[in-house]
């Protein structure tokens, strides 16, 4: 059972300004079905420059709703200037706190907001701002380094659990947490580097055999268990020479993974812990049939 | 707080009070050792043999094939790891994809040392295929493991038809039946069910109590090595007041065994019948035919199910969600991602489990107060279009 405060329960069980606006000025739309929390963001400006109107719909639970009706009081009367300084911090604060494991609400509504001044600045100029940037580092719930590095810079994090809470990056099998400890190290810099002594795996020959058995290893430890959690799996089928073919099975295409193909995840964690030069291939008859859930 | 209405009934139990009353005076008045060569510790173990033949009445089986263990994941555990150590040349067990944790951790576990394991797919009704077990059956399977009803969906397996398999080919079968025990009929003596789990809490009993059901001439090495309790079976000192009490909800399940099929089942029809028809777009989960009593899952699509159980609980109602919403597990349950339920609906998917002690007056309740909630939530969310 959740610990909220009194102010979340008020503001999921009293929400203010549910809706989307009609042709809104900025708009912003992030998370999924699939991952559990959904949220549509909307403005409009007044005459002055200023927010005059912001409405929220979320999909969610608790603390996802309060965070993005809270957010919506927060900028009302806010030029944008003044609305980009908002961290997701602050809309924790608003809510005078929330559970540790549920911080990561508070920064969809930070990621809502931005998406929608990003979608207001770049009107007229074009296509909208890519939704997300950078490398993606969590392969189960689709977490980049830059939204990592955000979440630690903006809340001075220095834990990888903590960074789990906060943006749900190495929350699924875990596989990505070797990296996500060095991007906090990169941030924060000396205020956490003493704390890990480890010495980074020194880089080797491998004979054959080697190289396969090393394979699986990445395989089974760093890919499989990111499939399992999404309900699909991973085979290897064989390796000639640097490719390496792979058969998928049962992936569901409607998850953030989905940005990326499973075949450039699966090829950026061998070139990290095998050898850059391998080359993955899908197995030509799984390529055929749809990674898609069962629907029956 | 407000009165309880309690339909989670799933996850745990209220303990009798009459299983409470038997098991007091084991605490302070005999708290002998059943071990010990004095009447005072005799006394006590007399008491666990009466617990035992209650239990063996419930399951129609023999007392001396009842092993106490410490609760449904320790019997699991047991069975698993025993059995492999049987048959130390078997690599393979054959399990299912919605099986509870006490089955799949250790189960993929055991894959990381070199076991194969089979998981069993279902449809979209929750329901196993025995061909797909038939052809998966080989002689390198060490065991077969299959739950009898699903703690989620309520769904209930083809156990017999399973077991008949299994013994075909010669391979034991154990059932994890933690949620069928004390809400439906068994026999285990006309069964084809080598070992099976039960656990305490889960019938009025209470919490740390189970129960792994070995049928005579099956070959199983002892999981809990220690002293020479439960015939050199389970090492430990025996959870006495546990153990009573487990034997008297046997006892009382028994006696109530009809109560659950008649008017806990109606009671349940009925909540289900008002949710349809007050919540458009909703899905009974799992297959209807074949279902326990006391379960109902549906999914109220678009919502969220956190946020549905945070609403119920301004009530006071107690129930559960597939979803878990913490930023480890922002994905719909297992189960649920087995049946290939959708994930418009997945997320929002609630678990009323009933019980003897539910009334006809709070199911109503419920079932008035739903309505409203999910109209609520609706009209929060981003993917109803016509809110
Ligand atoms: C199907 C099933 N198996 C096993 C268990 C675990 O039992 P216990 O809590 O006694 O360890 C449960 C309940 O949590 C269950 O529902």
């Amino acid at each position: 059972m959740w610990d909220y405060t009194d102010k979340v329960m008020e503001h999921f069980l009293n929400p203010k300004n549910v809706g989307r606006i009609e042709n809104p000025d900025g708009i912003g739309e992030v998370g999924s079905l699939a991952c559990g929390d959904a949220l549509t963001f909307t403005f409009k400006l007044g005459p002055d420059g200023r927010i005059a109107d912001a409405k929220f719909q979320t999909f969610g639970c608790a603390s996802a709703i309060a965070s993005s009706s809270v957010l919506t009081e927060m900028v009302k009367g806010l030029t944008l200037e003044e609305a980009e300084k908002i961290t997701n911090k602050d809309i924790v604060e608003r809510l005078g706190g929330l559970p540790e494991q549920k911080m990561h609400c508070s920064v969809m509504g930070h990621e809502a907001l931005m998406a929608a001044i990003a979608y207001y600045r770049s009107k007229g100029k074009g296509a909208p701002p890519a939704v997300k940037s950078g490398k993606i580092v969590c392969t189960c719930f689709g977490v980049t380094d830059e939204e990592i590095r955000r979440v630690v810079r903006d809340n001075n994090l220095t834990t990888v659990e903590q960074v789990t809470n906060y943006c749900k990056a190495g929350g699924g099998c875990g596989g990505c947490k070797g990296q996500i400890e060095k991007l906090i190290e990169e941030v924060q810099g000396d205020k956490v580097r003493q704390l890990r002594t480890a010495p980074e795996p020194q880089p080797r020959k491998l004979t054959n055999i080697q190289k396969i058995a090393l394979i699986q290893e990445v395989l089974g430890e760093q890919v499989r268990p990111a499939m399992r959690a999404h309900g699909g799996d991973i085979e290897l089928i064989d390796v000639v020479g640097n490719r390496v073919i792979v058969a998928f099975r049962g992936m569901c295409a409607s998850c953030k993974l989905a940005d990326y193909t499973m075949k450039e995840i699966v090829e950026a964690k061998l070139h990290e812990y095998v050898s850059p030069d391998l080359i993955v291939e899908e197995e030509t008859d799984s390529a055929q049939r749809p990674h898609n859930h069962q629907e029956s | 707080m407000d009165p309880v209405i309690y339909m989670d009934n799933n996850a745990t139990t209220k303990v009798d009070p009459a299983v409470v009353e038997e098991m007091l005076p084991y605490f302070e008045q005999w708290y002998g050792n059943p071990s010990s060569m004095h009447s005072f510790g005799g006394r006590v173990a007399k008491k666990i043999q009466q617990a035992r033949e209650r239990i063996a009445a419930l399951l129609g089986c023999q007392p001396d094939e009842i092993l106490f263990t410490s609760g449904g994941t320790e019997s699991d555990n047991t069975a698993i790891h025993g059995t492999l150590a049987a048959y130390p040349r078997k690599r393979k067990i054959i399990t299912t994809r919605v099986e509870h944790p006490a089955i799949l951790s250790p189960c993929r576990h055991l894959e990381q040392h070199g076991y194969e394991i089979y998981e069993l797919s279902v449809d979209r009704q929750g329901r196993l295929s025995l061909d797909e077990l038939a052809e998966v059956l080989d002689d390198n399977t060490a065991l077969v493991t299959i739950m009898y009803a699903n703690n989620e969906t309520g769904v209930i397996f083809p156990i017999e038809g399973i077991g008949a398999l299994c013994r075909a080919r010669g391979v034991p079968f154990h059932t994890d039946a933690a949620q069928a025990v004390g809400k439906i009929p068994l026999n285990l003596k006309d069964s084809t069910i080598d070992m099976l789990s039960l656990s305490g809490h889960k019938l009025h009993a209470p919490k740390g109590i189970g129960v792994l059901y070995i049928r005579r001439g099956v070959r199983l090495v002892p999981f809990i090595l220690g002293g020479h309790q439960e015939a050199g079976r389970r090492g430990g000192t025996e959870n006495v007041p546990g153990i009573i009490g487990l034997g008297k909800a046997a006892e009382l399940a028994g006696a109530y065994m009809e109560d659950e099929n008649t008017r806990v089942r109606a009671l349940r029809d009925r909540l289900e019948a008002k949710i349809l028809a007050t919540c458009p777009d909703t899905i009974v989960n799992g297959d209807r035919q074949n279902r326990l009593p006391n379960t109902l899952n549906v999914s109220f699509e678009y919502v969220e199910g956190e946020s549905i159980l945070m609403m119920l609980n301004q009530y006071g109602i107690c129930a559960s969600s597939g979803s878990a919403c913490t930023s480890g597990s922002l994905e719909p349950s297992h189960v649920m991602r087995a049946m290939g339920v959708p994930f418009t609906a997945a997320h929002g998917s609630v678990r009323f489990s009933l019980s003897r002690f539910n009334t006809q007056q709070e199911v109503d309740f419920v079932g008035e107060k739903i309505g409203p909630i999910i109209h609520r939530l609706r009209q929060l969310s981003p993917f109803v279009k016509t809110a």
